[in-house]
């Protein structure tokens, strides 16, 4: 029985963690396309729809990455997880369902036009097709988070008798207040990531002295936007996250903070630290005094509760894993304003290409919004554990009942291995666009 | 409301079949008739565009099956573990087949992908036709030994085969000899499918030889559809019971014949789409007479421990089937919608159109 649920659980986190790395760049990167369209269509200058239509090839290979590990993730609800979708299926499959319906006909549908169709529909409508590619992901987004969002914070439900839940009002399902805060932080967060990645792109052009005009229009589009969504990132709809954990999984707030013990009088804030589950505190620890009160409760001296505060039973399953995730999460959010900051300052004072060592940076940053999203997502993931749905059912009772260890570390391994193959092909093929570059000025 | 979601889900598994179902045949067609490399970018220009969009279908009826009927959901997804995640395999193999071949210049890199793109399309076709069988033949649902039920009354779980290939043995299998016949009409009824989208969205120079193709599988495919009718009784006793009750659905198996019957014209056609609406009118009656064939049952039980899962024992509780029916119209509309501009946009012949990198 445990290794039945250890091989579905590292299952679903492999395959959600590489689906994760696509759409991010996905939902943020139409937008900035969107952008480029928009801006060529408003002033004619065919160095933007150049850009447009070398970041749709990204964009594309993306988005091909993006459905073909999506579809497993439908799947495996129902492979894996069968008890848990026989149970909750009439409300979580609504907003799944949702999501087929109303956002990947529309991203599917257009992005063949927008791919396709420059041609034959003319350029207003090009822009039109590819913004409403953008719009067709961000709804995907919306009906995802929502369905997670259910899952952190149910709402809309009660349990008949034989231990199924009915949804009794749907539009509880998107006035969860658990909702808005995340879809805009997780909306902002992979902004985060096209603009870090097109910045880093237009960095390595300059760098390397090869289709310097567009890297120049890379460069400048990634660090402004960078900055821009960085900084919401944080504040405000990171902060709001944080109220939102607060209120609904006390537990979860202090283990991903790291307060073992209740602190009266104003919280200190942890940098850094090693989490000793053994004695309950951490290990070389750096913090600072009264912050953590601010942050939270915008007064430097409330109370802030400790783990020793819960009944251990109740402790979020791994610590140490959801206290780094969040740090990590956060302590690269901090980083990335600092970059950003900085590139827009000598954008500003116009000396950024003179500064080579700051494009290094922004190179060699590329990693870091992935890391930070994905760590946000363990966050979530890990602090909602042992729960599958918080408070309700818990993880291990949501498996598949005959699916046997064997065959689930079979798929497993398959997964694996499939995905490997596939991320080299992906690494490949967008090294190759890069390289190639935007078409020629005339484009 | 059981009913009407019923429909909608036969509905879109339809719309799913036909129009995957020539991304599938397609696939095959380049594997085995496809010499030239201007013949297979044509077939890969043919379903370019469009491959993606079809995929849709399979995920929103997998939505729509999860929270209409989510015990067949569980039941089944679990259950037919295995075969379910190798279908997941390979459509990711004949996704990047089909994305990644015309990516780079070189001859053994081609070679490769436009294997894997249609091998995979050929094992895909396969693989719906074997599931088809299984929900015809049914499985030990609660896997139920000298008369008691090992897991609760819906679960049950698959081996891809087992020893004898026998469909009425105790330990089934996804593969036996009832199932693997369907498996095999599937693979040429898509063929065929594939064949004639090709001829109606391409000027390739194969199309001529294409007709022949599926002027001669056509005959393969009544001879299997027949038998596949006499054995019928031998998986499901009292296979027409409903057809007796019901005579209006009669109309299925005869858009079944008549869609064969029309594709034995195939070369005397003056339009080239109409071979594709017949074959599209024949996928429709073949799934339908299927499905009728054993309503109200989604699953059969093969025991008598356990009762079939029906329309009724496997549906969400009603308020959640009557508030999704709004805003799926809504959605279902918007769908249409794009279609509809999809082929307007795309119209005609498909060789010349812009590719992107491609
Ligand atoms: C580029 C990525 C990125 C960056 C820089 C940040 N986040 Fe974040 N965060 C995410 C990407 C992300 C995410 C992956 O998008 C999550 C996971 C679930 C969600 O909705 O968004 C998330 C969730 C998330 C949660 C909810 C955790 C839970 O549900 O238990 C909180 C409290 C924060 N974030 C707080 C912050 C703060 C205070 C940041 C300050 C710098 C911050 N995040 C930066
Ligand atoms: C928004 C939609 C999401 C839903 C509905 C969802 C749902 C689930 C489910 C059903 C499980 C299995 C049960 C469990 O072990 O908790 C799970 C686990 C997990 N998910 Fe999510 N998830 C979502 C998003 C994500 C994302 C985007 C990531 C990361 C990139 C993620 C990371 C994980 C991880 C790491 C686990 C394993 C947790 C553990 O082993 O303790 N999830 N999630
Ligand atoms: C358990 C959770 C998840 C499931 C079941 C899931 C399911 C899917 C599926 C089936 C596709 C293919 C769509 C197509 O054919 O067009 C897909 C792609 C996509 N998913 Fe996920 N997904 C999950 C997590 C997420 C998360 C957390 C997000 C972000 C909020 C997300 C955003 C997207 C987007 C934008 C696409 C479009 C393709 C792409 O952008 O690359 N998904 N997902």
């Amino acid at each position: 029985m445990e290794d039945m649920i250890f091989y579905d659980r590292m299952q679903f986190a492999f395959t959600i963690t590489f689906h994760y790395l696509f759409p991010q760049l996905t939902m943020g990167l139409s937008l900035l396309i969107v952008y480029f369209k928009w801006q060529y269509l408003r002033t004619g200058k065919v160095g933007y729809n150049s850009a447009a239509k070398f970041w749709m090839k990204i964009f594309s290979l993306n988005f091909m990455m993006g459905v073909i590990t999506g579809i497993p993730m439908e799947f495996q609800f129902g492979t894996n997880w069968a008890k848990f979708s026989e149970l909750t299926g009439s409300i979580i499959g609504q907003t799944l369902a949702m999501e087929g319906v109303f956002s990947f006909f529309l991203e599917s549908t257009f992005l063949g036009l927008f791919l396709f169709g420059e041609k034959r529909l003319g350029q207003k409508l090009h822009f039109v097709t590819g913004f409403l590619v953008f719009l067709g992901s961000w709804i995907s987004g919306w009906f995802v988070i929502a369905t997670n969002a259910w899952m952190q914070h149910p709402v809309g439900y009660e349990i008949l008798e034989n231990g199924k839940f009915a949804l009794t009002n749907f539009k509880a399902l998107f006035s969860n207040p658990w909702l808005v805060p995340a879809f805009l932080h997780n909306q902002l967060a992979s902004l985060v990531t096209a603009s870090v990645v097109m910045a880093a792109i237009g960095a390595f052009y300059l760098l390397s002295k090869i289709h310097e005009e567009n890297g120049r229009l890379f460069l400048k589009t990634g660090v402004l936007f960078g900055l821009l969504s960085s900084v919401l990132v944080a504040f405000p709809t990171g902060d709001w996250n944080a109220k939102n954990v607060i209120k609904y999984q006390p537990v979860t707030f202090s283990a991903m903070e790291g307060i073992f013990k209740s602190q009266t009088g104003g919280s200190e804030i942890i940098l850094i630290g090693q989490p000793n589950l053994k004695e309950q505190k951490l290990d070389n620890m750096i913090a600072v005094p009264k912050v953590l009160s601010f942050l939270t409760y915008r007064n430097f001296t409330t109370d802030v509760k400790g783990l020793n505060d819960f009944d251990p039973a109740k402790w979020p399953t791994n610590i140490p894993g959801l206290y780094y995730a969040y740090h990590i999460m956060v302590g690269l959010g901090t980083i990335l304003i600092a970059i950003m900051a900085t590139g827009a300052f000598l954008l500003w004072r116009k000396k950024i290409e003179g500064s080579k060592w700051l494009l290094w940076i922004i190179l060699f940053t590329i990693p870091f919004p992935y890391i930070a999203n994905l760590a946000g997502w363990y966050t979530a993931e890990l602090g909602r554990q042992p729960w599958l749905v918080y408070n309700l059912m818990e993880t291990a009772k949501g498996i598949s009942p005959t699916v046997s260890a064997g065959n689930s570390l079979f798929t497993l391994l398959g997964f694996v291995g499939l995905y490997v193959l596939l991320g080299v092909f992906f690494l490949l093929l967008a090294g190759k666009i890069i390289w190639r570059g935007p078409e020629p000025k005339h484009g | 409301m059981e009913f009407f979601w019923y429909l909608i889900l036969g509905g879109m598994l339809a719309m799913y079949m036909i129009l995957d179902g020539y991304d599938f045949g397609a696939g095959i067609i380049h594997l085995f008739f496809a010499k030239s490399e201007s013949d297979k970018k044509a077939i890969t220009r043919a379903i370019g565009p469009y491959w993606d969009a079809n995929e849709v279908w399979l995920i929103a009826g997998g939505g729509v099956l999860f929270f209409a009927f989510p015990v067949l959901y569980a039941s089944a997804f679990s259950g037919f573990y295995l075969p379910l995640i190798m279908i997941l395999w390979l459509l990711i193999f004949r996704a990047i087949g089909l994305e990644l071949r015309g990516l780079v210049d070189n001859q053994l890199w081609r070679i490769v992908w436009d294997k894997a793109f249609g091998i995979s399309s050929l094992l895909l076709a396969l693989f719906f036709g074997l599931a088809l069988g299984n929900i015809v033949r049914g499985v030990n649902l609660g896997e139920v030994k000298n008369g008691v039920s090992a897991f609760e009354a819906h679960y049950f779980f698959l081996p891809l085969w087992n020893a004898t290939l026998d469909p009425l043995s105790d330990n089934l299998g996804v593969i036996d000899w009832f199932t693997l016949m369907l498996g095999i009409i599937g693979v040429v009824s898509l063929t065929m499918h594939g064949a004639n989208w090709i001829i109606f969205k391409t000027n390739s120079s194969i199309n001529k030889k294409l007709k022949e193709v599926v002027f001669k599988l056509n005959f393969v495919l009544l001879a299997l559809v027949i038998t596949s009718l006499l054995t019928w009784h031998i998986v499901k006793p009292k296979p027409f019971e409903n057809f007796i009750n019901h005579p209006i659905v009669w109309i299925f198996p005869v858009l079944t014949f008549a869609g064969i019957g029309g594709l034995f014209r195939i070369k005397g056609f003056k339009k080239d789409g109409t071979g594709f609406l017949f074959s599209s009118v024949y996928l429709i009656g073949g799934l339908f007479s299927t499905v009728t064939a054993i309503f109200p049952n989604l699953l059969p039980s093969t025991n008598t421990t356990n009762p079939s899962l029906t329309i009724y024992n496997s549906a969400a509780p009603n308020y959640g089937l009557s508030v999704s029916t709004p805003w799926f119209a809504i959605g279902i509309m918007l769908v249409i919608m794009y279609f509809v501009i999809q082929f307007k946009v795309f119209k005609g012949k498909l060789d010349d159109i812009e590719y992107g990198e491609h």
